[in-house]
């Protein structure tokens, strides 16, 4: 008989028009790292906050150490030593280090903080891991990574036994994320037992011991990551066969669509310029993928060029026409779609019916309104054809609101809409950020299409195996300035990993002038 | 997923009613007047225990004998209530409808005294004069929010003293206008007062009838035109809002326009408001105060959940339990008791949505498992989403 610390059995839990878990068996043993695995909305956060008290299964039982426990929320859940690190922190950000960790439990004596004891066990905890903590910077000062590690340190300041990971690398560098992983195995060496939430398949053959797999809700298996593959976990997880690698056909490129020179933009957290004199072509037929570490000027670059931020100086040409200074809507209207890097905060009014999201660029097309007023049948018509088309999900199709739906869906949705306007140019933002397998290989495969329909498509993204499979051209942009100008074909990852991280500079080929 | 569903519709159709959001503001709502109400009895109470019984009875009751004078005195709230309501939908909080409703009150009173029009083009005029008044008391803060991004909560508060310090001025330096020996303005034509509605015993008059229609025709300008999908996109995600190429700075100016033209109607209705007594009309008194009816109407815009059809009922309401609050002055009552109760009623209904998901898991815990009743959990659901979504939303926007 194993040693179980933490039995899920048989849970169960409905959300209206939708069973979340539906009869899942989860056995964590001590001192084991396990992984979750499972599409998004897939309900690995449901059974995790079943776990951790936030929501209460309708069947279905916990036990710990053999013991039947109920959980009705977070604070039984700490009693019990479960400790969570949610996807997005939960730390005051004008507080010190220390002031987080003490939180709640703040050691006192005769009324006033003491603070010195917190400080020692601190500083311990944070020297036997590792984790290299200061406990009195300020949390707004530190990095995402080292906010991390604060949450860590939370969770073993209160001697929590279980440590729950929600999707912890989604945030990180890939320095921090190999850092992360190390410090989660001296965890477990020393005893804690870790569930580990993710969709990211290297990271649970790196340091998983076992690995459950979640697909629509339902419990798929447990495996032993030793005796698996990423391809068998994959399948278990999405149900069938998927491509790593984008097929795509060789195509030769057609005429300039879209072309920029000596691009500048300004910064808005320091007083350069964040783009500094960019100039680049893209033309019908083919992926320009810009990649670049997070923070290299991307997210200006992509103002600038969609007309979220007015330019400091250069010039945009978008099929012959130079929209340098036109309006966002004047953009749209010439050919531009854009697919936002923060889908929640530009790409959708969450509160709005997918219905109402799916029409935001196009409401005011004579196709969707007459006099000013918006012809809601005719609406509702185009969101069920691209619903069926694109294969959205939801609880109550054209009218749920899109705050309930899942990331994948809500990235779906967005794609739907850019691509099902009047395009030429397709500028595509991290668009897989933070989708599980299945949607980036869907989305992959949009973008491919759009390409072969003969569209232009800028790609921004982070991700090195999306620049390799994608595109058709790369541009490492690095402080602002472009620094490479690759080719797919005869680069190597490690080489494109040089130009990111701006150990290597070579000239841009010499651009064509058409453009202008 | 989808057979799921239609299986649940099928099942229960109280549950698909129940879970419309209009039902549970009105719900809410409902709580929140409730609460109110039962603190003010308490209050009542502790201020004289012997006459609460009656007082309070008045407060519930004493309204219905004197309707004509609910619907009068709920006209210019009701206008002013949909002036911060319908600012609300854009995100932006018009606390200024005070100003623009004493601005809106003076352009209405200039055309009175100072113009000559034929017959009854006199009033309506008037009436249109006082909505252009109010406009430009909105379209101050407006420009300034956006244009430079001034707070528009500080501007409008302040144009709040500016415009009624002005209009004290513009009132009391014209003898047309004013009348100093009783420092008020003079009675206005009954030419110009807007057309009594006829019931005997009140003033009511055409006003609350011109007033529900323009809240109707807000209501479809927000639910079906472009310009009202726009606005309700700003006021949830001003970000995406700007994304989907919206002219933002427009519609936030045009908003402000539109809320101060309500609030300046609001002040047209009240001093154009016919009298009872033959020869009389409303006067308005430059004493330096600003006009109560304004912060009403923010009271009115939460109650009504800032939804037009909304604030038409809440108007009502609060109108109604004034006029009992007057009557409650008949055993004693000081008619500040009434201002209370309403504070608290707003106060409540500020977290009446968190407290009927209260409600809702305390019903659940009676009605037990046996039931299943998933009403019940849903509602626990939707607003946990929503308290840790909104987190999310706030750690970005720390970022």
């Amino acid at each position: 008989m194993d040693n179980y610390i933490i039995e899920m059995l048989n849970i169960t839990k409905k959300f209206p028009g939708i069973i979340a878990n539906d009869n899942i068996t989860l056995k964590l043993k001590k001192g084991e790292i396990h992984a979750l695995l499972g599409e998004n909305g897939a309900g690995k956060s449901t059974l995790m906050s079943v776990l951790f008290g936030m929501y209460i299964p309708e069947e279905g039982e916990i036990r710990k150490n053999g013991e039947k426990v109920r959980i009705n929320n977070p604070n039984d859940a700490n009693a019990l030593n479960i400790g969570m690190v949610h996807q997005h922190f939960k730390l005051v950000e004008v507080f010190t280090v220390l002031e987080n960790i003490i939180l709640g439990v703040e050691p006192t004596n005769k009324g006033f903080l003491e603070e010195n004891q917190a400080r020692e066990k601190v500083v311990e905890l944070s020297n036997k891991y590792g984790l290299k903590v200061d406990p009195d910077s300020l949390i707004e000062d530190i990095s995402v990574g080292m906010q991390q590690r604060v949450e860590i340190l939370k969770m073993l300041y209160k001697d929590n036994e279980i440590l729950i990971f929600d999707e912890p690398t989604a945030v990180l560098t890939p320095q921090e994320i190999k850092e992360l992983l190390q410090i989660m195995k001296d965890l477990a060496n020393e005893g804690k037992s870790i569930l580990f939430i993710t969709h990211k398949l290297n990271e649970i053959v790196e340091v998983a011991d076992r690995c459950t797999v979640l697909r629509k809700g339902k419990y798929v298996g447990t495996v032993d990551v030793k005796e698996t593959t990423k391809e068998e976990l994959s399948k278990m997880m999405v149900g069938r066969d998927i491509n790593f690698t984008v097929d795509k056909d060789e195509k030769t490129p057609g005429d300039v669509v879209l072309s920029i020179r000596d691009m500048v933009v300004a910064s808005k957290t320091h007083k350069n310029n964040a783009v500094k004199g960019i100039s680049l072509d893209v033309r019908a037929g083919e992926i320009v993928c810009l990649a670049g570490i997070d923070g290299n000027g991307q997210t200006e670059f992509v103002h600038g060029l969609t007309g979220l931020e007015k330019l400091v100086s250069g010039k945009i040409t978008l099929c012959g026409q130079d929209i340098s200074k036109a309006s966002i809507r004047h953009r749209s209207v010439l050919g531009m779609s854009h697919i936002p890097e923060d889908r929640h905060k530009y790409g959708l009014v969450l509160d709005y019916t997918l219905e109402e999201n799916l029409v935001l660029q196009r409401y005011w097309q004579p196709e969707f309104q007459r006099a000013n007023f918006i012809k809601f049948d005719k609406v509702r018509e185009y969101a069920n054809k691209l619903i069926d088309v694109f294969d959205i999900r939801s609880a109550e199709g054209p009218v749920t609101i899109v705050r309930s739906m899942s990331g994948g869906n809500q990235q779906k949705a967005i794609i739907a809409r850019e691509i099902n306007k009047e395009h030429e140019l397709l500028v595509a933002v991290q668009p897989t950020r933070g989708l599980d397998v299945g949607a980036i290989e869907y989305i992959h495969e949009r973008l491919v299409e759009r390409r072969d329909a003969g569209k232009a498509v800028l790609l921004i993204s982070l991700e090195l195996d999306e620049v390799m499979n994608l595109s058709d051209r790369i541009l490492v942009i690095y402080e602002g300035e472009i620094v490479g100008d690759l080719d797919p074909k005869t680069t190597s990852v490690q080489e494109l990993g040089l130009y990111m991280a701006g150990a290597k500079k070579s000239g841009q080929k010499e651009i064509n002038n058409a453009g202008e | 997923m989808q057979e799921n569903n239609s299986k649940n519709k099928n099942k229960l159709n109280i549950k698909s009613i129940t879970k419309l959001k209009g039902f549970s503001s009105f719900t809410s709502a409902l709580l929140a007047i409730f609460l109110g109400l039962a603190f003010g009895f308490v209050i009542m109470l502790i201020a004289n225990p012997g006459n609460a019984m009656a007082g309070f009875r008045y407060i519930l009751v004493g309204g219905l004998g004197r309707l004509g004078d609910v619907f009068y005195f709920a006209t210019p709230i009701l206008m002013t209530g949909l002036a911060v309501g319908f600012a609300f939908k854009m995100g932006l909080f018009n606390i200024g409808a005070s100003g623009q409703y004493t601005m809106g009150m003076f352009f209405a009173m200039y055309v009175a005294f100072m113009w000559d029009l034929p017959g009854s083009s006199h009033w309506m005029i008037a009436i249109l004069a006082g909505m252009i008044g109010g406009m430009i008391m909105g379209f101050i803060p407006g420009i300034f929010k956006a244009l430079l991004n001034v707070n528009e909560v500080i501007t409008s508060i302040m144009f709040n003293y500016i415009g009624m310090y002005f209009v004290d001025m513009l009132v009391q330096s014209n003898g047309d206008m004013y009348n100093a020996t009783l420092t008020r303005t003079r009675y206005i034509d009954q030419g110009v007062q807007i057309p009594a509605l006829g019931i005997a015993g009140s003033n009511v008059n055409l006003g609350i009838v011109l007033a529900i229609i323009v809240a109707i025709i807000l209501y479809i300008t927000l639910q079906k035109t472009t310009f009202g999908y726009e606005l309700k996109a700003t006021g949830h995600n001003k970000f995406a809002a700007e994304y989907a190429g919206m002219q933002g700075k427009r519609n936030i100016i045009l908003t402000m326009v539109i809320s101060g033209g309500l609030a300046g109607l609001g002040g047209a209705f009240a001093i154009l408001a016919p009298s009872a007594i033959a020869g009389s009309s409303m006067t308005y008194e430059p004493i330096n105060i600003i006009a109560a009816n304004g912060f009403t109407g923010i009271a009115v815009a939460l109650l009504g959940n800032a939804h037009p059809l909304g604030i038409i009922f809440s108007a009502t309401f609060i109108s109604y339990i004034q006029r009992g609050g007057t009557l409650a002055s008949l055993v004693g009552f000081k008619p500040e008791i009434i201002d209370i109760v309403i504070a608290v009623i707003i106060y409540f209904s500020a977290f009446a949505m968190i407290m009927n998901s209260a409600i809702a898991r305390v019903a659940k815990r009676l009605v037990g498992k046996k039931n299943d009743d998933e009403i019940v959990e849903e509602d626990i659901i939707i607003e946990e989403d929503v308290i840790v979504d909104d987190n999310d939303n706030l750690t970005k926007e720390a970022e």
